[in-house]
């Protein structure tokens, strides 16, 4: 981000509509073909300097989402619309230099041969942005910018503590000044003293450059702490959308109320919640009928396991259960 | 009574290429009958070197030296892999992180649960089996019988952990040490997996030492913490004490990194640790932690440092009683 348009809130980036995403798999010598429905006609909405949090458990969806919005892998049903065109008409180098991913892993999502300075000049090439003094310079620029000593410049990723490297991932997403930054676990794989350096990183990039971030984590207080809005999702669909404050202090659906109730924030006399919904996952293959989470709510009704609820508006919130007031 | 578990100067070393990495730096900790220890810890900290070394389980070429390691009244610091062996799955069991890869994926729940039994107390496979269904329904498993006759690779995380969670108990074990065992979870599964484990624990009276780089857990569970850094205790205490009034810079920076948005500081500046964890090959003198620290000072470097206080709060910080007042004695 050698210097970056200002931001001008509200302008709709990122316009998700009813994607769908599905996998077939592999089908055994007896057993008929199966399909697993990842994301399952998903909306949303991302707008210029805002942080989407995407919050859910393990095989809710959220990094098959995350892989959409990067282009990655074409959605089977839906489309998703960047400032207004379609990302699969996008040609490839276009989106690369409006999207950006930061992933979970900063051992392996940085080439083990290059050096720093190689590996954030390298999107610069690429694009063919600048002379070889303008490239350099941009690399010192990010460098600082994402609190990278220069003398790191020469070193290999091995070289690098894990806190390091993810910052490297993020100036690398950062050097071709994308409009929107998608980070998948961007902070599952770090300490928690380190986690904390790049949250900082993160919301301080925003407040300077106006960094438009979608945030993918299953953390919910790392979630609540960094984003502007929230969407929370469950066996591939989107069961609540808010903004933060709004979730957080008045989480509508059971799912949202179980995941918030889960939390476990340091506190001496505090104890362990009582989690009211059942742990018996339902199978992403064959998902119950209905509301895919009647079978683990505590407060189902007969509409519940035949009726699919759509998201709806209550209150500030959108959500997607039939017993939400 | 005595303590269950005494450790005191517990050290582990490696050869590396560069010399000798003192990954486990003269740890001492006591477990009591029946109590929870938390031990917490970033990751290099030797937290799990240190649950390993309890149960025997540490590589060939690690070098372990204690000057006092007692367990249930024997002590054990020279104790062979003979008695260990006999020990570990009897008397003190351990339940790691991934259930998957601690299971054997070849064989069936039913066949895993009941060899601990026949092996350990001679129980005949009757006997084990009927042990076994008991101890898979009060693990919270439906269906036992039919679980029985599965493999690990048929059941979900949360029931994977939990069929270790009977696995653990099938001989009444004195001792559990549990490292991270819900790390591997999600959230909602963390939490029923945590109460699982606090009630077996109170009905059994088996004591635990929990491990877990996650402050929050452990402060949910944990009746005492140990707070590990580089291979030391740097503070130990009652979870009230450490969490709520915590006396060594690392507790509280720690404390601090940890993003606590219903505080209202919602978007504001964690408390980052600036720099990173010294190098543990070859001697560290003085305090590890004063590269990061707020309230180093020379002395720091060249302090002879050892843990100050009582078994309900403890600290290796010689600015202690300086910085945060001096313990209430007693």
């Amino acid at each position: 981000m050698v210097d970056c348009e200002q931001p001008s809130p509200g302008e709709v980036l990122l316009d998700v509509r009813g994607v769908s995403h599905q996998f077939e798999l592999a089908q055994g010598l007896l057993s008929r073909k199966r399909t697993l429905r990842a994301v399952d006609d998903v909306s949303l909405t991302v707008s210029r300097g805002e942080i989407l949090g995407v919050v859910g458990e393990s095989g809710c969806g959220k990094s098959t989402l995350a892989r959409i919005l990067l282009g990655i892998i074409a959605p089977s049903r839906g489309s998703v619309l960047l400032q207004g065109r379609s990302l699969s008409s996008l040609p490839r180098r276009e989106l690369a230099r409006m999207v950006q991913p930061v992933f979970q892993d900063p051992y392996s999502s940085l080439n083990p041969r290059k050096t720093i300075g190689e590996i954030l000049e390298l999107p610069l090439r690429v694009h063919g942005i600048g002379t070889s003094a303008e490239r350099s310079r941009a690399v010192a620029e990010v460098m600082a910018q994402v609190g990278l000593a220069d003398r790191l410049r020469g070193a290999l990723p091995n070289q690098l503590s894990g806190g390091q490297r993810q910052r490297v991932a993020i100036g690398r997403a950062l050097v071709v000044r994308p409009q929107i930054v998608i980070c998948d676990e961007p902070t599952s794989a770090l300490d928690v003293s380190v986690q904390a350096q790049i949250l900082n990183l993160l919301l301080d990039l925003r407040k300077t450059f106006g960094l438009t971030l979608v945030f993918i984590s299953h953390n919910l207080a790392v979630v609540e702490h960094l984003s502007t809005r929230v969407a929370v999702m469950y066996l591939g669909r989107i069961v609540e959308q808010a903004d933060v404050d709004t979730l957080f202090e008045t989480p509508r659906h059971p799912y949202t109320q179980t995941l918030l109730a889960s939390v476990l924030t340091p506190d001496p006399y505090a104890g362990l919640p009582q989690v009211t919904a059942s742990d018996v996952m339902p199978s992403p293959i064959a998902p119950p009928t209905g509301c895919t989470f009647h079978p683990r709510c505590p407060y189902t009704e007969t509409a519940c396991n035949t009726e699919r609820p759509v998201l709806r508006q209550v209150d500030r919130t959108l959500v997607a259960c039939h017993l939400a007031k | 009574m005595t303590a269950l578990l005494e450790i005191d100067g517990l050290e582990v070393s490696f050869p590396v290429a560069q010399g000798i990495l003192r990954a486990v730096r003269g740890i001492s900790l006591t477990v009591d009958r029946g109590e929870t220890l938390g031990v917490v810890g970033e990751s290099g900290c030797g937290k799990s070197l240190t649950a390993l070394a309890i149960m025997g389980l540490l590589p060939p070429r690690a070098n372990v030296v204690t000057r006092r390691f007692t367990f249930d009244g024997e002590d054990l610091a020279n104790a062979d892999e003979a008695r260990m062996s006999e020990l570990r799955g009897d008397r003190m069991v351990m339940i790691f992180q991934e259930p998957m890869t601690a299971l054997n994926p070849t064989l069936t729940i039913g066949r895993q649960l009941t060899e601990v039994l026949q092996r350990h107390r001679n129980a005949s496979a009757k006997e084990a089996r009927a042990r076994a269904l008991d101890l898979l329904s009060r693990v919270g498993i439906s269906e036992p019988a039919a679980r029985l006759a599965q493999y690990p690779h048929q059941l979900s995380g949360g029931l994977r952990q939990r069929v270790m969670i009977a696995m653990a108990l099938m001989c009444a074990p004195k001792l559990i040490v549990a490292d991270e065992p819900t790390t591997a979870l999600d959230v909602t599964i963390q939490a029923q997996i945590l109460n699982l484990l606090c009630e077996l624990k109170a009905e059994t009276g088996t004591s635990l030492v929990f491990i877990s780089h996650d402050l929050g857990v452990v402060s949910r569970i944990a009746d005492r913490i140990v707070v590990m850094y580089a291979g030391e205790v740097v503070e130990t205490g009652t979870r009230a004490n450490v969490l709520g009034n915590p006396r060594h810079p690392y507790t509280r920076a720690l404390l601090e990194c940890l993003p606590r948005p219903r505080s209202g500081d919602r978007g504001g500046h964690l408390g980052a640790i600036p720099g990173l964890v010294p190098s543990l090959v070859g001697p560290v003198a003085g305090c590890a932690f004063r590269t990061r620290c707020t309230f180093a000072t020379p002395e720091c470097a060249v302090a002879n440092l050892n843990l100050v206080g009582t078994k309900a709060h403890a600290s290796l910080c010689r600015r202690a009683d300086e910085l945060w007042g001096a313990l209430p004695r007693g």
